[in-house]
């Protein structure tokens, strides 16, 4: 699920910077850490910015099913 | 009018402790049941207010350490009862209630039947925090079982937009007080595990009194979100209220919004965080990459080529070899410089020959013409002997007629008749030739002719 991937991703780009701050990694390392950590990037923005906005009302319909139409606000 | 007795005179004060004394004694605690008003809660922490029914009023307070235990905050027109001792405050001449506790009305039988409930669903372990769920990070879509038309589901919605623009809300409506409550929120609860849907509950409903919060309190909510297996956030009432609903929850926010605040991140922070974790990155690669290139540059420039090794030693000799040359020189220019001030040294220790050689020059031409001179008149003077010598000689003489006797064998030429005797030889030398004859006679005088 995105949700988990999302935090997963935030932790390991964390770790990555982390690591790369240490400065302890070797260059060819470190190029392939950067380049995972730009990826992580890449994909928590995406996250961040793919969810449709929605409000949606949970319905039950007279057999019982479960249906979703949209939620009137105002 | 008699005079009082003075013994029935008493001061302000005597009465009033008389009275304080009397109205302690028979009051000393009372369960008193009241409308607040005249609220006041000044700095010191402690509460004034005034209890009242439709007849009459009374002085209270409620000290800051028995304010402590209150669940509910105490406000004007609150109906309350309470534990309280009567006492009376002599410099006003007020009788006042001092408050031990205080519980809203009405709320005793709910309270017990609540502190019953809470006791047993905690006994089972309902509450306990080896059940409760972890929230997600970032939730895709949340549900919202509450009012569909609360001021909680607008705060909700307001909240969730705000903190995160595009997230994915559903609205689950039910009814929050009355008997259908109940179901409802079971219903819905269950509803949302069914759908698999969402990724987190807010279950949540506005302020109001503990009777209206029953279905929050009830058992059947609480076990439905103790079954669920999506987390469930309460958001119920206000901050100081507390129901069984939130005991049960994976976890309890004070209000709506709050749990609002709580389910979802704010976009803008995650954004930021991602933006500076991309910058930290990147400067750490720049950084990184930087290091190295200065690493290899440094290496680079250590890394001596052939050519170079050649040219360092080719210009070590040479340095050696000029310096060799400046030594050589210099010691040249030494030796020169010295020999040169020996030299001169010397030249001005040797004697003056010049001047000698002259003097030798002038002493030979003087000895010369001297010598000259000399022989010159040497000569002269021979050739004047010479001519007087001619002049005396004894053959001229003789051609004159002249002889010369000479004794023999002495050869002694004979001045002076003594000087021979008779008989003796005698050498007469002529012009020419000579005579040899012997001695006659002598005639002695000095007359000879």
């Amino acid at each position: 699920m995105a949700k988990t991937t999302f935090e997963t991703a935030l932790k390991q780009l964390e770790g990555i910077v982390k690591e790369m701050e240490s400065g302890a990694l070797p260059l060819e390392q470190a190029l392939k850490k950067y380049e995972t950590g730009i990826e992580k990037v890449q994909y928590c923005m995406q996250i961040l910015d793919s969810t449709e906005k929605k409000i949606t009302q949970l319905t039950r319909g007279l057999d019982g099913s479960l249906g979703e139409t949209p939620f009137d606000n105002e | 009018m008699t005079e009082p007795k003075s013994s029935h005179i008493y001061t302000v004060s005597h009465l009033t402790r008389e009275i304080k004394t009397i109205l302690e004694d028979r009051f000393s605690f009372v369960w008193i049941t009241g409308e607040i008003s005249n609220y006041a809660a000044p700095a010191s922490g402690h509460s004034y207010f005034s209890l009242k029914d439709a007849n009459a009023v009374v002085n209270c307070v409620m000290f800051k350490n028995q304010k402590r235990s209150l669940k509910f905050a105490l406000e004007n027109g609150l109906n309350i009862f309470g534990l309280a001792r009567l006492t009376l405050y002599e410099p006003r001449g007020n009788y006042q209630l001092i408050f031990e506790h205080v519980e809203p009305e009405g709320a005793g039988a709910l309270q017990k039947a609540f502190e019953q409930l809470k006791k047993k669903l905690g006994d089972e372990g309902l509450f306990d925090a080896v059940h409760k769920q972890v929230l997600p990070y970032l939730p895709d879509k949340i549900s919202v079982i509450t009012s569909g038309t609360g001021a909680a589901v607008r705060d909700i919605i307001h909240i969730a937009q705000r903190r995160f623009p595009n997230c994915c809300l559903q609205i689950v409506p039910v009814a929050v007080q009355g008997d259908p409550a109940l179901n409802e929120i079971v219903c819905a609860i269950e509803a949302v595990n069914q759908q698999r849907s969402s990724d987190v509950i807010i279950l949540a409903r506005g302020g109001g009194a503990l009777e209206d919060l029953a279905a929050f309190n009830s058992e059947i909510v609480a076990r439905a979100i103790f079954a669920s297996n999506i987390p469930v956030v309460t958001g119920i009432g206000h901050e100081t209220d507390s129901t069984i609903a939130d005991f049960a929850a994976d976890v309890r926010a004070p209000t709506p919004s709050a749990a609002a605040e709580l389910v979802l991140p704010e976009k803008k922070q995650l954004v930021r965080l991602i933006t500076d974790l991309h910058f930290s990155l990147s400067t750490a690669i720049t950084q990184k990459l930087a290091y190295f290139h200065q690493k290899v540059d440094d290496l680079h420039s250590r890394l001596k080529s052939p050519v170079q090794v050649v040219a360092t030693a080719k210009q070590t000799v040479e340095t050696h070899f000029l310096r060799m040359q400046h030594a050589l020189d210099r010691q040249i220019f030494h030796g020169t410089e010295k020999l040169s001030w020996i030299s001169q040294t010397l030249l001005g220790a040797a004697p003056q020959l010049q001047p000698r050689t002259r003097q030798v020059a002038d002493l030979y031409n003087h000895l010369a013409i001297t010598m000259k001179t000399c022989i010159f008149e040497n000569k002269h003077q021979v050739r004047q002997a010479a001519t007087t010598l001619t002049a005396l000689d004894p053959t001229a003489v003789l051609k004159r007629g002249y002889s010369i006797a000479r004794t023999l064998p002495d050869k002694k030429v004979i001045l002076d008749a003594d000087a021979v005797a008779v008989q003796d030889r005698v050498e007469i030398i002529l012009s020419k030739g000579r005579i040899q004859t012997r001695v006659e006679k002598k005639i002695h005088g000095k007359d000879n002719i």
